[in-house]
């Protein structure tokens, strides 16, 4: 689904992402491991076609990420770290305009609409506005934009930053049984080590390690996904972020 | 196609709040009711004089500000949601430029409505052609707001484009008459795109087609640079 070749993003001279490998196949969900300035913001607004990489390659759900930004989009669904509405707007209304720049005519866009707000557990909250929603109802709101077009592949930026542990156990329910390709960040090991079938741990811009969690974990003769982070980087994740 | 997809989108959204519909016609019909009737009694002109400028007003301030819509769009993710999307950045301007263009016609009307009951009367043809004169002119306004909405950020674009209206407005001699001006403030006022407009505008009403021809040459001028120079902005990447 994804294939991605030393891609590489410098901001004004300053490296943010180092020449990243990726590979994530079909029904997987991979985890992108790391602390805060990792690069994993940089690295997904890359491959959702949001960055021109500064250097490297990369295929998205069959599309060459330079050549053909517009087949990558529309493969793609991408749930963005702080939310994707403004707060007077309507989650109805949002989601069809979504639905219809996908290219679904109005009568499908409608239905397309109904489907994902049951998918997320928001049935009947057409009418209603971000700004009324808990925590996580606007996540899961966030995440039927991403999905609203049923597409193959989705990229959810910390999906769950910022939520409290039972609307974030919630939200994994809801993540894993979606049952398409996923490409998650995350700062939170144990978000990493329950949500995801593999994972990549990112520091600095560069992949340090990779691995399902428990292939890691023997790997690196550790208990947690922390202590694999201590020995890979020589540091604790809590005081690694930039 | 898209573009109409996102210009009802953004209609609808308007329409539902209708306080905005209402706040763009409030300052030009103040200057109506409590301008009005001082100007049409100064000599200067009539109603067919006046009610040309406060269009212009009601363009610069409408669809010269609208930028202001995406400020919010931009900061909450939404201009990075639409743009995953196989939708080409340039509908996402020209549905948003439509939009507003649609929204000053219905404003414009209504100030119209209001203008007629206290005493405007002129040639409905004109009247007419005026209005395609002046909404033509506001897409290129419109593009323009949203570029600089783009560029200035959410703390610059109100207090930069709030006070750039105000030289336009009163350059374009849209609340007097630019006859009575020293060469160089004429001059200037010349270089401008809302003169003309407002020139031809009053010549129209007036049931006459002087001037017309500068008109559209200018708005002809105006979009030629705005749009290609919104749509740059539009199609860069951390926009
Ligand atoms: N638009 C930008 N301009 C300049 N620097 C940036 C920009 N975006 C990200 N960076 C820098 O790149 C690095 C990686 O950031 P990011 O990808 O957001 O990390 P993460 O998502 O892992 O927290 C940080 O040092 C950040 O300051
Ligand atoms: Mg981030």
């Amino acid at each position: 689904m994804i294939h991605a070749k030393a891609l590489t993003r410098t901001f004004k001279g300053v490296p943010a992402v180092r020449g990243v490998d990726l590979d994530v196949h079909e029904g997987e969900i991979v985890g992108f491991l790391g602390p805060n300035g990792a690069g994993k913001t940089t690295t997904l607004r890359m491959l959702t076609t949001l960055l021109r990489p500064t250097s490297g390659t990369a295929t998205v759900a069959g599309h060459d990420l330079v050549a053909d930004p517009s087949g990558v989009r529309g493969s793609i669904g991408y749930v963005a770290q702080g939310g994707m509405f403004t707060p007077p707007s309507l989650i109805g209304a949002e989601l069809l305009l979504q639905a219809r720049l996908h290219g679904h005519s109005a009568r499908e866009a409608r239905r397309l609409v109904g489907e994902v707000l049951e998918r997320v557990g928001l049935a009947g909250f057409e009418r209603r506005s971000p700004a009324s929603l808990s925590g996580g109802q606007a996540r899961r709101a966030d995440l039927a934009l991403g999905l609203v077009h049923a597409p193959r592949l989705l990229f959810l930026d910390e999906p769950t930053n910022g939520l409290d542990p039972r609307a974030r156990a919630e939200l994994w329910d809801h993540i894993r049984g979606l049952r398409t390709t996923i490409f998650l960040s995350t700062h939170y090991l144990d978000e990493a080590d329950a949500l995801c079938d593999r994972v990549l741990i990112i520091d600095g811009g560069r992949i340090v390690a990779s691995g399902s969690p428990a292939d890691l974990k023997r790997d690196h003769a550790a208990a947690t996904l922390d202590e694999v982070f201590l020995t890979v980087t020589g540091r604790p994740m809590a005081e690694a972020a930039a | 196609m898209t573009a109409f997809v996102v210009a009802a989108h953004y209609l609808r959204e308007t329409f539902r709040h209708k306080f905005v519909i209402v706040f763009g016609v409030v300052q030009p019909a103040l200057y109506l009711v409590f301008f009005g009737p001082v100007f049409t009694g100064s000599g200067v002109g009539d109603w067919d004089v006046l009610v040309p400028g406060l269009l212009m007003q009601l363009a610069l301030l409408t669809c010269g500000l609208t930028g202001f819509n995406i400020v919010f769009d931009h900061r909450f993710g939404v201009l990075e949601r639409l743009r995953v999307t196989p939708a080409g950045r340039f509908s996402l301007l020209v549905g948003r430029v439509l939009k507003d263009a649609v929204l000053l016609l219905v404003q414009a009307a209504a100030l119209l409505g209001l203008a007629l009951a206290f005493g405007l009367r002129a040639s409905v043809p004109g009247v007419v052609a005026g209005l395609a004169l002046v909404v033509t002119m506001a897409l290129g306004l419109a593009a323009l707001s949203y570029a600089a909405a783009l560029t200035l950020g959410d703390g610059l674009f109100a207090p930069v484009m709030g006070t750039a209206v105000v030289p336009l407005l009163l350059l374009s001699g849209a609340l007097l008459p630019m006859e009575g001006a020293p060469a160089w403030l004429d001059a200037v006022s010349l270089a401008t795109p809302f003169r003309h407009v407002v020139d031809a505008l009053r010549a129209l009403f007036a049931g006459s087609s002087h001037g017309i021809g500068w008109a559209v040459l200018s708005v002809g001028l105006f979009l030629a640079v705005a749009l290609p120079l919104a749509t740059r902005v539009f199609n860069r990447e951390n926009a």
